[in-house]
Formats: C-alpha cells, structure tokens, sequence
C-alpha cells in the first residue's frame, strides 16, 4: 500500500547464460543508465543538503543545531515520536492478531480501512482535526469551556501524526502472521500455556523482525512528517514547532545554512534507518531461511 | 461471527482494533464528508469548480501521472539492473533505493530547490527553469514515488523463472522480443500497481512540493495547498469541499490499487 513496501529479500542475482542474458555493452548501457538516475535523483540531493549544511563554517553549523529553539523543535519531535510510535505498534499487533488469526465478515473492508491513512493527502490528515476539534470544529466549543487545548498544540500534532502513520506496523504483520499461520500457536495453548504466555512466548519471537521493521519505518514518518503537522501545529516557535517545521521557518527567512543544518541532522538519522532496516532484512532473512546454504 | 480457531483473544483484539481506527481515522474522515452536506451544494460546487480549483487538479494530476510515468520506466529499469546484473556497490544501491521513504519531505524538497533554481547546482546548466514551474513539481514526485515501482517490480523479477526465457531463446527469439513478449507481460501487473501507488502518494504530497512549486496561483498551485490556502483564511467549508473531492479520487485509486494487487497475486500464487 502506497506509503509501504512489506519485508521482503533480495536474492543474489541470477546465474546468467546466452538464453537469457544481453550482450556486455546493453548491460553496462543499462547500469550505467540506472546508476545515472539514482545519482541524479537520489544522491545528488543526499551529497547537497551536507555541503549546504557547513556553507557557513562550523560555527553557523553549531549554532543551527544548538539554539534554543532548534532545541525545542528536536525536543518536541522526540515525544511525538515517542507518543505515537508505541500505540500504533500496539495496535498493529492487535489488527494482525485479529486479521491473520480469526476468520470473521469484513475482515477485507477492515483491512482497506487500515490502509486508508496511507491513500489520504497527509494535509487532509491534518484538517480532519481541524474540523473536529478547532475552535469552530465539531468539539471546538466543549474544548473551549473546559480549557483543553488540541489544535495549535502538542495533542493535535500527536493524533495527526498517528493518523499519518497508523498503518505501517500493521501492514508489516499480517502478510507476516498470515504466512505463519496458528499452528505454533495452537500447540503451545495444547501443551498448557495461557493465552498471553503463548503471545509472549511463541507469536512475539516469530514476529520480532517485522514488528521491529515496522516500528523502524513507523518511527521515520513519525520524524519527518510535515504536511498534517503544518496544519495543526499553528508554528508557534519554541511551542508547537517540529523539526520539519522548524526547518521550513528558517528555510523562508532565507537562513539556508541554519535550514541545512537541521536537515543534515535529519538526513543523518534517515540514513542510519536506511541501515537498520538493511541489517533487519538481513537477518530476517536468515532467521526464515536456516538450513539454506550459500547459493 | 468467529470461526474454526481455538486461539484466544478474538473480543480483545478486534475491540481495540474497531476502536481505535473508529477514533483515528473513520470518525475524522466522515467528518469530511458531514460537513459538506451542511453547506448548500451550489456554494460546494462555487469552491470546486472554480478556474484557480480546477487549474490546481489539472496541475496534480498531470504533474502526478508524469512522474508515475518516469518512474515506471526507470523504476523497471533500476529493478531490472539490481535483479539481474551483478556490479560492484549493488547492495548499498539496492538499501539506497528507500531514502524518499526515509528522508522527511520537507527536506527533499528544500534540497531539491536549491538544486534547480537558475544558479543551483543543476540549474545553472539547463536552458530552461525546473524550479518555480510545473517541471520543478513533477522532479519533486518523481523523487517521493521512485521506491514504488522499484519494490513492486523487483520481488516479480527474482521469482522469473530463466527456464521460460531459455525457451523462448531456443525457439529461435532474440533478447529483445524475448522481453517483450515473455519477460514484459510477466511485470505488467506490477508495473501498474507501483505506478498507481506512486500516483496516489504524488496525488497527495505536500511537503516536497511546496518549496520547489513556487505556489503561483493557476500556475503551480498544487490542490493540497489550496486546502491548506483556505484553513488559513479560515474558509473550513472551502478546504472541507476541495478535501472531499480528493478524497473520492483517492479511494477510486485505493479500489484500483487492490483491484491490481488481486491481479498480481492471481498470476503469481
């Protein structure tokens, strides 16, 4: 679904023969084409956003990542992270667990809910809010009377971005856990165990790399989200401002080296997750394939 | 209701699950569509028929559906290359292909600007402007919808089987009917399913787009900015009228999407 590429291995590359492979020079006219797109397109911007970052020296560079509200905006992209990442992993556990284990009407109606988040423009995402719960939405005069604030503050930029993120672990684990089937499961409830002991102890460690693999791109969104955020975050510097945001401020005041900064820091933590999630499909791979040997 | 299983956790499992996409999602998006039906329909059909709308849609989905384009062709290409060609430096590609899914949108699309304008880097070689126009916005989707064709397309070409191409070589076809007749077919369906889901995410898009877009009304004015233009007049009708027409393509995509993804599976399961 658009937003998300389930687990998957990369194999080695087939063993080539006369019948079904191209002569040298197609093949190195084919690379060289790819590797010029990707380059262009992916790595260019990559290489660009550092050099941009130290334009101005070090000193700019430090001050960028140091003042106060470039600190607050890290800060507060932190707990965002921190509040919606952990309840949408439940929840992913919970749908797959409900999906892939149970057989029940509208279970594909449900799964097509489940991935709506990810059809949806995120400034759509944002509005919703809006409309429910600004000062002219649907809740906006009870708000008002008991002094909550949801819009233009930190819950409001929480529930856009679990909505914006809410499919990624649980798209990640029913393909997963429908694969895998009940059958581990239902010996271990015969031999005895509870039902939670049997989670814990027997689904948990078999769904460990996609949960884990969810949580990693999850976590990513939840980062780097602008759209729904700049609808209900209101830019209130040192308050409501994200990292992203933060970086739009400075980008519009033409403070490009201070933008780039943050950015890098940014691009710095994608890269690492680019990593993670290699090293997760690695050993992901390994852990289904034991008794494969070299190819 | 529940059949054939002896697990537990049915009740619990699909309550919490009901609830929450019933709080997150089914009751924010129906209020979309409640809150169009309170306004008269000839002041909706006012919001979203008028020429700056209409320019807008014509904008996103043509800039949308030419960046869906060049990625299904190099998406293929990069799939084919990663899949079949063995080359120094193929796996850190390979991990490289996901950066638009890892790196925040905003900071694509600033370094995306700084790339095109007229003394960018790229720019100051080009003959003609790539940011501030309609060609600034189809490079800022092409680069959030690349992943898309590459991820779909590539598990279809490791499950190839080299025995069909070895055939259709021994019957006496060259390399390049042998793609197209035999190999080609084979990727159509996921070709399609990484295009339409690298339209619907381009459909939508807003934090790539609006440094590099320039924002000049019927111009390079993109239809998720224009929700955004009108919250911030406060005009909550108009935004909610042009939300839900969105939001109507994008579950016909959502349709096709699932309608492709059947296919797909049909052929190869």
């Amino acid at each position: 679904m658009a937003g998300n590429v389930p687990l998957q291995f990369t194999n080695p590359p087939l063993q080539t023969t006369a019948g079904n492979s191209e002569p040298r020079l197609v093949r190195w006219i084919l690379i060289t084409l790819a590797l010029a797109f990707l380059g262009l397109f992916l790595v260019l911007p990559l290489v660009a956003i550092f050099i941009k970052a130290f334009d101005k020296g070090i000193a700019v560079f430090l001050e960028a990542i140091s003042n106060p509200d470039a600190l607050s905006a890290i800060k507060l992209t932190l707990i965002i992270t921190l509040i919606t990442v952990p309840l949408n992993a439940i929840f992913g556990i919970a749908a797959a667990w409900a999906v892939t284990k149970f057989n029940f009407k509208g279970k594909s109606l449900l799964i097509t809910i489940i991935d709506l988040p990810f059809a949806i423009s995120p400034v759509i995402a944002g509005l919703v809010f809006v409309l429910l719960f600004s000062a002219h939405g649907l809740f906006g005069q009870w708000l008002i009377d008991h002094n909550v604030k949801i819009i233009f503050a930190v819950p409001g930029i929480a529930l856009a971005t679990l909505l914006v993120t809410l499919p990624f672990v649980a798209r990640e684990l029913i393909p997963l856990m429908q694969t895998q089937g009940t059958a581990d499961e239902e010996a271990s409830l015969t031999l005895g165990a509870s039902g939670w002991k049997t989670f814990l102890l027997v689904t948990l460690p078999n769904i460990k790399w996609g949960l884990l693999y969810g949580i990693i791109l999850c976590s990513a969104r939840a980062i780097g989200e602008f759209g729904a955020v700049s609808v209900v975050s209101g830019h209130i510097r040192g308050m409501t401002n994200t990292m992203p945001l933060h970086i739009e401020i400075l980008y519009n005041e033409y403070q490009f080296s201070a933008a780039f900064a943050v950015a890098s820091l940014m691009s710095l933590f994608a890269i690492i997750t680019l990593v993670v999630k290699n090293i997760i499909e690695w050993k992901a791979k390994k852990s289904f394939e034991p008794e494969e040997g070299v190819h | 209701m529940k059949r054939n299983s002896v697990l537990p956790g049915f009740g619990l499992s699909l309550g919490f699950t009901m609830f929450y996409i019933s709080l997150l999602v089914i009751l924010p998006l129906s209020m979309i569509f409640i809150n169009s039906v309170s306004v008269e329909w000839s002041k909706i059909w006012g919001t979203i028929s008028d020429p700056r709308v209409v320019a807008s849609y014509k904008l996103s989905f043509g800039a949308a559906f030419l960046a869906g384009s060049i990625n299904v062709i190099f998406g293929v290409l990069i799939a084919w290359v990663l899949v079949r060609y063995p080359f120094p430096g193929r796996r850190i590609i390979d991990g490289l292909v996901d950066l638009p899914f890892a790196l925040p949108t905003a900071i694509a699309g600033i370094a995306l600007t700084t790339l095109y304008t007229e003394n960018g880097w790229v720019g100051q070689f080009l003959s003609f402007k790539v940011a501030f126009t309609p060609l600034g916005i189809t490079l800022a989707l092409t680069f959030i919808g690349l992943p898309f064709v590459v991820r779909t397309v590539q598990p279809v070409l490791q499950s190839l089987e080299k025995e069909m191409e070895e055939a259709s070589a021994s019957l006496g076809a060259n390399r390049l009917q042998t793609f197209i007749r035999v190999i080609f077919p084979e990727l159509l369906p996921a070709a399609l399913t990484g295009f339409a889901l690298a339209f619907a995410r381009a459909l939508g898009e807003y934090g790539s787009v609006v440094f590099i877009a320039g924002n000049m009304p019927m111009k390079t004015e993109i239809t998720p900015l224009l929700i955004m233009t009108k919250l911030e007049q406060y005009d909550y009708a108009g935004a909610t009228a042009i939300a839900a027409v969105m939001l109507i393509f994008s579950f016909t995509i959502l349709l096709i999407i699932n309608i492709l993804q059947w296919w797909t599976n049909r052929k190869f399961i």
